[in-house]
């Protein structure tokens, strides 16, 4: 790990200053993986601007009933927040599938997004990486590619987005909010926020140098019935091969999709809104041609593969439980 | 074992430099001035000679180095000591001595719920945090209806210590030993 | 006291996070901290390396590299590999990736790692040799093994026996890479001091251990202190000497000051060896009626050519079952990676997997039940060596384990029993694992003020050792478990065989009841021939001093009883296991095991041991594969998120019996090592339980959902 300097800000406003005084600068909120991608050299900041004192650590009602969750609301306490256990439970199913309980009570919601994939040639600093080293090539490519992206992937980039949290998210149509080093404020679309590799692959976001997410919003609760289905080799505390996050109504059996978002699959959460209005009101969802759709264009390696029989059948697994009423 | 003096400029916890960081650690006040750099787990072990805490694997992958901080468990190894300038920490120092150990500590003994005993401090604070965390009521994976307060079953023991990783696998005894506690409390 | 399930006497110092282990070690007062930087290569050479950087870094105290490397002992392959030397940074070759090409010493640890990355290093990178199967034209067959056994046996005429069957199985099974990953990475403190070494090493071998840093360092061992009084787990990786013991020493003797260096988690993968992949080819013939008439069983795993490390996997097929016709091969193909080491259950665990998998595989062509089978083949005179197999008590193991188990609820079809989206299967397997004994010594003093000392350098691993050494002493002098105090693992004690091969607490405790009992005549000697009911009374009476004997055990080279008996270890395990119809997650839900190891002292340590073993076997079967890039030679997954090993919620409970005996051709006390049985066998019960959920056979370990994709039923 390179030396930097610390300081602490007291206010989002002092930290986006500090940020844009001192180049190299970051700012560090859990750390669960700046620190961990420092201590490699892989994240080298010369100056960490602390935020975990900002204040921004409430979830809050907005005026058009949705909730305003602020940047530094551990994971543990969005996933455990009443009104989003209620309301948004595709949400608290998402965190707590993700990471260890431990880890969830430092991973801050902010940081989550900001979150770097797990390739683990990303790690491997002996590697080339364009992520990591843009210009150096993907060993990815044409290397070991099990847990690798099959959809929006580029000849520069195959990683996938880590974040369980993200896909939720990126199903209730959340909006980050963001404070400029200038102080100005804006809100991007989740859709928007993370990008797909293209042959920048080392820009993994939207956010411009300084920027800081100080909270994110969702818009007011849809109701039905919230799941998220994530797939692992281990029963806990592993990245997802596969995980579909679906929010649905069901009437008289039928299964009607509301939202469907992916991860696992693509550099970013993958959401196709086309799929979710495939089947008209009082059709009941069928898994195959919703696939077929939120597959269409996908570039598997010979080693992932298997994700695209995956998640045919992952999806089939998720909309029959969402067909049993399981509330779960 | 003959003793050697402490080299000059070498005074634990004090850096040239350091930023000064005031750390609660099992009830006793320190101020230390750290190397940014020096991670909660290393101001422990390195810094005030506590070396309950386990440096496992230094990633957030083992769990090893689970330490309480302000009430709520964290892996002390993604953590800067920095940042906890004020912060209450409690290390398996801290919870109970052999000569009076803490009724987790206890029952991890009685069960036999470790055998090398590197990841075990981290276990015990993590069981001591697990069954708080079930009767506030946090949901995790494998909780039922969302809405619903979580049960204090094997199975919510478990996901919920998943965290831990025990490499001589005494999984089965530890769950026996935290589940030993749990009854005693309810 | 034997035989009694008392708790761990290290127990409360564990739990209480007191126990300090070698990183931790205060003894020397503080230490520097040194940091290896690793070959970013796998074969080629260094082409210039610049420490200037790093020299210039603040705090930094010395910078290793080849250039300045002192003088070492050079690399050679022994047949005793625990104390071969180890020399680091001992020229400028790389020949695998992560191989150190710098140590940084620094007053602080930050300081350490920050400046190892200023290290600047260039290589020439060579074309190597990384892929097992795209290499296996070269396999090359041996014929010693590790341990000097035979690398090949043969009786009749297996190709005979196949060709005329008429019941047969033929299938190649392939097993990955797997790496110990004890908790605890390895490390090092070394203080040099006044001439003299001393090491406090995370490590299962004390002597050898000694005598491998010294050879390396080139000093007299009468130079050279080992340390191990805690280890954090081993799992055969600390049975060598590795990279961080030889650079903290160097360092340390360099600097005249303490240096301690642990290895990062991601360098305990690429600077420990690992268990070789391999592939297998299992035959097996039977007449109708399940009676085998050949067993062949042949091996090829990696190695490397400059330091062989060959894994005597196929051994497990050679006393086992008995059949007529019997072959028996191993080979090797050499790779430029990590040499070889032993990886719990060496030659068990991954011959187990294959040949109890074949052993389904044959239960279910011939439509008997796989217990039956195993029962049908059972002998009580090695098939191979001719002699009785004393303790053979598999044919107990099979009935007790399918009575507790339930095992006649075995879905008598695969794929025939759903539970939702759920697939039920059943499985099951025989475990056979060698009993070795190695030259052991022991001590037992009574001190002037009446502490009863027991002293072996044995290390306890987490295997129970202090615990088991203070119930034998007890017994043997009839006294309290507390009256007894137990000091391991130092190179100043006597001389045990180390903690490997399951052997380290057996022989340490027959050594330490041998030493009692010469106690005892000493003491009664002195006193005029009359036995004391205070003993400890009577000796401070008569040695003022104190009193100290010892005793031994030899090698099994030098005891009969392992020319006059086939000496091994027996069990089986049971396993239900739940594949998901839809994803091919395959979750164990339940696991019986039954062993049989002679007299078991401490029943509560002992149950530990095996019910970890069986996790191992689990986790073998369903999560655990290092992978190897093979254009880079790097291992692609190296850390515990990659790497996956069990977690508390893979697990559920699990039943481990042990039936305690006698067993009188084992040793005075009857006893056998328990360490590794638990991981015989337990992961081909897996196997064939996700076969008996999901009529899949995969053959390629581990079972994973990729694997079990293709061939899952439509939900």
């Amino acid at each position: 790990m390179r030396a930097f300097t610390y300081e602490r800000a007291e206010t989002a406003a002092e930290a986006v200053a500090a940020v844009a005084r001192t180049p190299g600068a970051r700012f560090i909120a859990g750390g669960t993986n700046l620190l961990d991608l420092m201590k490699l050299e892989i994240e080298t900041p010369t100056h960490l601007v602390d935020v975990n004192r900002l204040g921004l650590d409430h979830v809050e009602e907005t005026g058009d009933g949705g909730l305003r969750i602020g940047a530094l609301v551990r994971n543990t306490d969005l996933a455990a927040d009443p009104r989003v256990r209620r309301d948004y439970g595709v949400l608290s199913r998402a965190i707590v599938a993700g990471a260890s309980g431990q880890l969830r009570n430092r991973a801050t919601t902010g940081g989550n997004l900001m979150q770097r994939t797990r390739c683990p040639y990303f790690y491997d600093t002996a590697m080339p990486c364009n992520k990591r080293e843009p210009g150096t090539g993907c060993a990815a490519l044409g290397g070991l590619s099990h847990n690798h992206a099959i959809l929006g992937s580029s000849e520069a980039c195959i990683a996938t987005h880590p974040s369980d949290m993200a896909v939720a998210l990126r199903a209730l149509d959340a909006t980050v909010e963001t404070m400029a080093p200038d102080g100005s404020g804006r809100s991007i679309a989740i859709a928007d926020f993370h990008r797909l590799p293209g042959d920048t692959p080392h820009i993994e976001t939207v956010l411009g140098p300084g920027e800081l997410i100080t909270a994110v919003t969702l818009p007011p609760p849809r109701g039905g019935i919230h799941l998220y289905r994530k797939v692992r080799e281990r029963a806990s505390y592993a990245f997802a091969n596969v995980a579909v996050a679906l929010v649905a109504k069901v009437r008289s059996g039928r299964v009607v999709v509301d939202r469907l978002a992916f991860g696992g699959l693509a550099h970013k959460p993958w959401r196709v809104e086309a799929a979710e209005r495939l089947f008209a009101e009082g059709e009941d969802a069928a898994a195959d041609p919703i696939a077929d759709l939120v597959l269409a264009g996908a570039r598997p390696t010979e080693h992932n593969a298997y994700k695209l029989p995956l998640v045919r059948r992952t999806l089939a697994a998720t909309l029959d439980t969402a067909r049993q009423g399981e509330t779960s | 074992m003959s003793s050697i003096a402490t080299h000059p400029g070498r005074q634990p916890g004090r850096q040239p430099g350091g930023v000064p960081t005031r750390l609660r650690v099992n009830n006793r006040d320190h101020v230390l001035e750290l190397d940014p750099r020096t991670t909660l787990l290393d101001a422990l072990r390195e810094h005030l000679h506590l070396t309950g805490t386990k440096k496992g694997c230094d990633q957030g992958q083992c769990g090893a180095c689970t330490v309480i901080v302000n009430g709520r468990r964290a892996n002390s190894c993604l953590t800067l000591a920095v940042m906890h300038d004020g912060d209450d920490i409690t290390t398996v120092e801290g919870l109970g001595t052999p000569e009076a150990l803490h009724p987790m500590q206890k029952a991890f003994v009685e069960h036999d719920g470790f055998q090398c005993g590197y990841c075990t401090p981290g276990q015990i604070l993590s069981a001591v945090c697990v069954l708080g965390e079930i009767e506030a009521g946090i949901p995790s994976h494998v909780t039922g209806a969302l809405t619903a307060a979580p049960t204090c079953s094997d199975a919510e023991i478990r996901e919920r210590m998943s965290g831990n990783i025990c490499r001589c696998a005494a999984y089965p005894n530890i769950i026996a030993a935290i589940r030993e506690v749990a009854g005693g409390r309810s | 006291m034997i035989g009694a399930a008392i708790s761990r006497i290290d127990g409360p110092l564990k739990v209480a996070g007191r126990a300090a282990y070698s990183y931790e070690r205060q003894d020397a007062g503080p230490a520097l901290y040194g940091f290896i930087r690793g070959a970013a290569i796998a074969k080629g050479r260094i082409t210039l390396i610049d420490a200037r950087d790093a020299e210039a870094a603040p705090g930094v105290t010395l910078v290793l590299t080849h250039l300045n490397a002192p003088p070492q002992a050079p690399l050679v392959a022994k047949p005793t590999i625990f104390d071969r030397p180890n020399p680091q940074l001992a020229g400028d070759g790389i020949s695998y990736y992560g191989q150190p090409v710098a140590l940084v010493v620094a007053e602080t640890f930050e300081q350490a790692r920050a400046a190892a990355a200023l290290v600047r290093v260039e290589y020439e990178r060579e074309p190597g040799a990384y892929d097992l199967a795209a290499h296996a034209d070269r396999a090359e067959p041996q014929e010693t093994i590790s341990l000097g056994l035979p690398g090949e046996t043969r009786f009749g005429d297996i190709d005979r026996a196949m060709a005329e069957g008429p019941v047969t199985v033929d299938e190649t099974y392939t097993t990955p890479y797997h790496l110990s990953q004890p908790m605890e990475p390895h490390a090092c403190l070394a203080d040099w001091r006044d001439g003299r070494l001393t090491v406090y090493l995370s490590t299962q071998m004390v002597a050898p251990g000694r005598a491998a840093l010294a050879e390396t360092l080139l000093l007299d061992e009468d130079r050279v202190t080992v340390d191990a009084a805690y280890v954090g787990g081993g799992f055969g990786s600390k049975l060598y000497l590795h990279a961080e013991a030889v650079l903290a020493a160097l360092a340390a003797r360099a600097l005249g000051r303490p240096v301690k260096v642990v290895l990062t988690r991601r360098q305990v993968f690429t600077l420990t060896g690992q268990r070789p992949a391999t592939i297998q080819r299992v035959r097996l013939s039977a007449t109708p009626d399940g009676r085998l008439t050949g067993l062949g069983h042949d091996v090829n795993m990696q190695s490397v050519a400059t330091l062989p490390w060959i894994e005597q996997t196929a051994t497990v097929s050679r006393s086992l079952y008995a059949a007529p016709n019997r072959l028996t091969r191993h080979y090797t193909t050499d790779l430029d990676l990590t040499p070889g080491e032993a990886v719990r259950g060496p030659g068990e665990l991954p011959g187990l997997l294959a040949l109890e998998t074949a052993m389904d595989e044959l239960a279910h062509r011939l439509g008997i039940d796989p217990v039956e089978l195993r029962l049908r083949n059972d002998t009580d005179i090695d098939p191979e060596l001719g002699v009785p197999l004393n303790g053979r008590r598999l044919a107990d193991c099979l009935r007790e384990g399918a009575r507790r188990f339930g095992w006649e609820r075995r879905p008598a079809e695969p794929a025939s029993r759903r539970e939702g989206s759920w697939l039920i299967g059943y499985g099951m397997a025989s475990a056979i694992r060698a009993h070795f004994q190695g030259a052991t010594e022991a001590s037992v003093r009574i001190a002037p003020d009446g502490r009863v000392v027991v002293r072996s350098d044995t290390p306890d691993i987490g295997t129970g050792t202090y615990t088991i050494a203070a119930q034998v002493a007890a017994e043997a002098l009839g006294l309290p478990v507390e009256a007894v105090t137990v000091e391991l693992a130092s190179s100043t004690y006597p001389k045990g065989g180390g903690a490997g091969g399951s052997y380290g607490a057996a022989n340490t405790a027959v050594a330490i009841h041998r030493a009692c009992r010469a106690l005892r005549e000493r003491i009664a000697q002195a006193a005029g021939g009359v036995p004391s009911n205070d003993l400890v009374g009577t000796a401070r009476r008569l040695f003022p001093e104190g009193v100290e004997a010892t005793g031994a055990i030899v090698g099994q080279a030098e005891d009969p009883n392992f020319r006059n008996y086939s000496q091994n270890t027996y069990g089986t395990s049971f396993a239900e296991v739940a594949v998901d119809v839809h994803t091919g997650e395959v979750r164990l839900r339940r696991m019986t095991g039954v062993f049989a190891a002679g007299r078991i002292v401490n029943p509560k340590t002992a149950r530990s041991q095996i019910m970890g073993g069986m996790i191992w076997g689990v986790s073998s079967a369903l999560h655990e594969a290092a992978h190897v890039d093979p254009r880079y030679g790097s291992w692609v997954n190296g850390d515990l998120a990659e790497y996956v090993v069990p977690v508390h919620a893979d697990i559920p409970e699990i039943e481990a019996i042990l039936l305690d005996d006698h067993d009188e051709h084992a040793n005075d006390l009857g006893m056998k090592g328990v360490g590794e049985l638990g991981v015989c066998g337990t992961g081909a019960a897996v196997s064939n339980a996700v076969f008996n959920a999901t009529g899949i056979r995969v053959r390629d370990f581990p079972i994973t959902l990729a694997k079990l994709l293709p061939g899952l039923p439509a939900p």
